[in-house]
């Protein structure tokens, strides 16, 4: 297990690396000088190479890309362009929306897969499992933004329960704040929903045509409960992959999310900075969103050889 | 055939002779703004209401078709021109040095939410429909070579492979001649939920602003501009998204249909 865990952090790392690499190395060939943008076309050359000075910008590119990497590692993203503070302030400002829509968005879709899953396969062929089925080709067709905007519709202008849109802040209280993340996670769990309930039903009926669950039959468990004490067990190991994948769907998903409903998030935080070119902070949020979902990945799989020893000994 | 065959197929021909009509002929102009009769409700003069400019939305909506097919399409042709011979070339030489370095860029992508990727692009290059494809188009390439290199690995031990290597074929002729055909059927079905997803993805994109920009018409920047006018008349909200919903729900069903035609095997298990 301690050669596989290390296996996997020396390639975690060189993903790592490589992915830092390719976003520094496309933001870098952006035309376009930040200095120049920031201080408007009518700028004297001195002052746009003093504000290069000042923002680094007229070091060499290795020499940028190593402290922007080795900043990152000690927790400093740099600073905004446009707003001269710390990137890492602005980020973390920024993640106490984003994180928590993600995670509420897990949660419900969890919440709904699980049980729609589990009845869809113990009903296989019937009208209930038919009836899941349909609403999981209509739930990975329907645009979670137009979902979005029909909520908003319905339960915010109609029936009045919930705020179109906005985000009061976790000091105006919690379930203020929760309340406010209700519609947007909703919206953000529909596909993610549609999809984990099609991989919890098909992961069941695998299981339920293995050798053990007969014998289970066989030893006089009726078919409900050597689904429950069987079944399920063995089925949770596609599933939680597909979880973890879906996290860092959610996280980008939540961009264009927080678009419908105004949320200051992540992805607010990302369309404000490409408005006005200010590059580091678009850098620095891409690289955060990719280092979550390597590392997410990461201990997916490491939770996976725990699990199930065989997988060690792959690559 | 099918059901799910037939409906799929029906649905994604409206979709692709409506985008093909709106060449030659659309209902009214998606130019000539007519601000009097703006947000209409559908009616006999426009038979799906107008916008908030009073252009007529079932024009929109048909030149609106273009650009989403065009988009998802070419995107799919990136993903397919440039996956498949990857993927054949990764298994053609199961574990050596393009294997390995072919999987672990695709473990990369994958890595990058596609979105991430299409902000990273426009945000450097500038939105644009093209950056759009090109954003869609490289998160297909790994799907398409990781499907790709699969299926190819296990038809490299079958006898008939045995054989053409025996008969002294080079591994690149037995990767087109023999390797591809059998893996056409899997890469049209793939190459249709690739489509379908393509046609969200530049919905998503164009609606945030980053898809095609105005004054070309795309069903996700129809929706970004109805935002405002939910409450006013929703229809302006309603009908581009339940023209998405049909045109995803059609390719997901000519995908699963054509899976069940093609793929024999498959058809005995659900037997």
């Amino acid at each position: 297990m301690l050669g596989y865990i290390l296996k996997r952090l020396i390639s975690l790392a060189i993903s790592l690396i490589v992915a830092s690499v390719v976003i520094f190395v496309v933001v870098e060939i952006a035309p376009g000088d930040p200095a120049s943008f920031m201080l408007g076309i009518n700028a004297q050359p001195d002052t746009v190479a003093a504000l290069r000075t000042e923002l680094g910008l007229d070091q060499s590119k290795l020499d940028r890309y190593l402290s922007w990497v080795s900043g990152m590692l000690t927790g400093d993203f740099g600073t905004s362009y446009t707003y001269r503070t710390p990137v890492s302030q602005m980020i973390a400002d920024r993640m106490w929306v984003s994180l928590p829509l993600a995670l509420y968005a897990l949660t419900l879709s969890t919440l709904i897969a699980f049980p729609a899953g589990i009845f869809a396969a113990a009903r296989r062929g019937g009208a209930g499992d038919l009836a899941v089925t349909g609403a999981t080709q209509l739930g990975v067709a329907i645009p979670n933004f137009w979902f979005a905007m029909m909520l908003v519709l319905i339960f915010a202008i109609n029936l009045r329960w919930f705020s179109a849109g906005g985000f009061p802040g976790w000091d105006k209280g919690f379930w203020g704040g929760m309340k406010a993340l209700t519609l947007p996670a909703i919206a953000l769990a529909l596909p993610q929903a549609a999809i984990l309930t099609r991989v919890m039903r098909s992961s069941l009926l695998d299981i339920l045509g293995e050798d053990f669950m007969r014998t289970a039959r066989a030893k006089g468990l009726s078919s409900r409960q050597a689904l429950w004490r069987h079944g399920l067990r063995n089925a949770l190991i596609p599933v939680l992959t597909i979880i973890g994948l879906q996290f860092a769907f959610l996280l980008a998903g939540a961009i264009i999310i927080e678009q419908v409903f105004f949320l200051p998030g992540l992805g607010r935080l990302i369309f404000q900075a490409i408005t006005q070119r200010d590059l580091i902070v678009v850098e620095s949020v891409v690289m955060l969103l990719v280092f979550a979902v390597i590392v997410v990945n990461f201990l997916v799989d490491l939770a996976y050889a725990a699990v199930d020893p065989r997988l060690r000994t792959r690559t | 055939m099918s059901r799910n065959l037939i409906l799929g197929g029906l649905l994604t021909s409206v979709f692709v002779i409506a985008a093909l009509l709106s060449f030659v002929w659309t209902p009214d102009s998606v130019e000539a703004m007519n601000i009097a009769n703006r947000l209409k409700a559908p009616s006999a003069d426009n038979l799906l209401g107008t916008d908030h400019f009073g252009r007529d939305i079932l024009s929109m909506l048909m030149v609106g078709a273009r650009t989403s097919i065009a988009v998802a399409l070419v995107a799919v042709g990136i993903g397919m021109g440039l996956g498949v011979p990857l993927g054949l070339a990764a298994a053609a030489r199961r574990g050596g040095m393009l294997d390995e370095v072919i999987m672990r860029m695709n473990d990369l992508i994958f890595a990058f939410p596609s979105l991430v990727i299409a902000i990273l692009i426009t945000a450097v290059f500038g939105p644009s429909a093209t950056n759009a494809i090109i954003a869609i188009g490289i998160f297909n390439i790994p799907v398409f070579a990781r499907i790709t290199r699969g299926a190819a690995l296990s038809l490299w031990k079958r006898e008939f492979i045995m054989a053409a290597q025996v008969a002294g074929k080079t591994r690149t002729r037995i990767s087109v001649e023999h390797i591809l055909p059998n893996v056409a059927n899997l890469l049209i079905v793939q190459g249709t939920i690739q489509f379908s997803l393509g046609i969200l993805a530049e919905a998503g994109l164009s609606y945030v602003g980053l898809g095609a920009q105005p004054p070309i018409p795309s069903w996700g920047r129809m929706l970004a501009d109805a935002q405002t006018m939910v409450s006013l008349a929703p229809h302006v909200a309603l009908i581009p998204g339940l023209t998405i919903v049909a045109m995803v729900l059609g390719l997901n069903l000519l995908g699963d249909g054509l899976r069940d035609a093609l793929d024999p095997r498959l058809k005995v298990v659900r037997a």
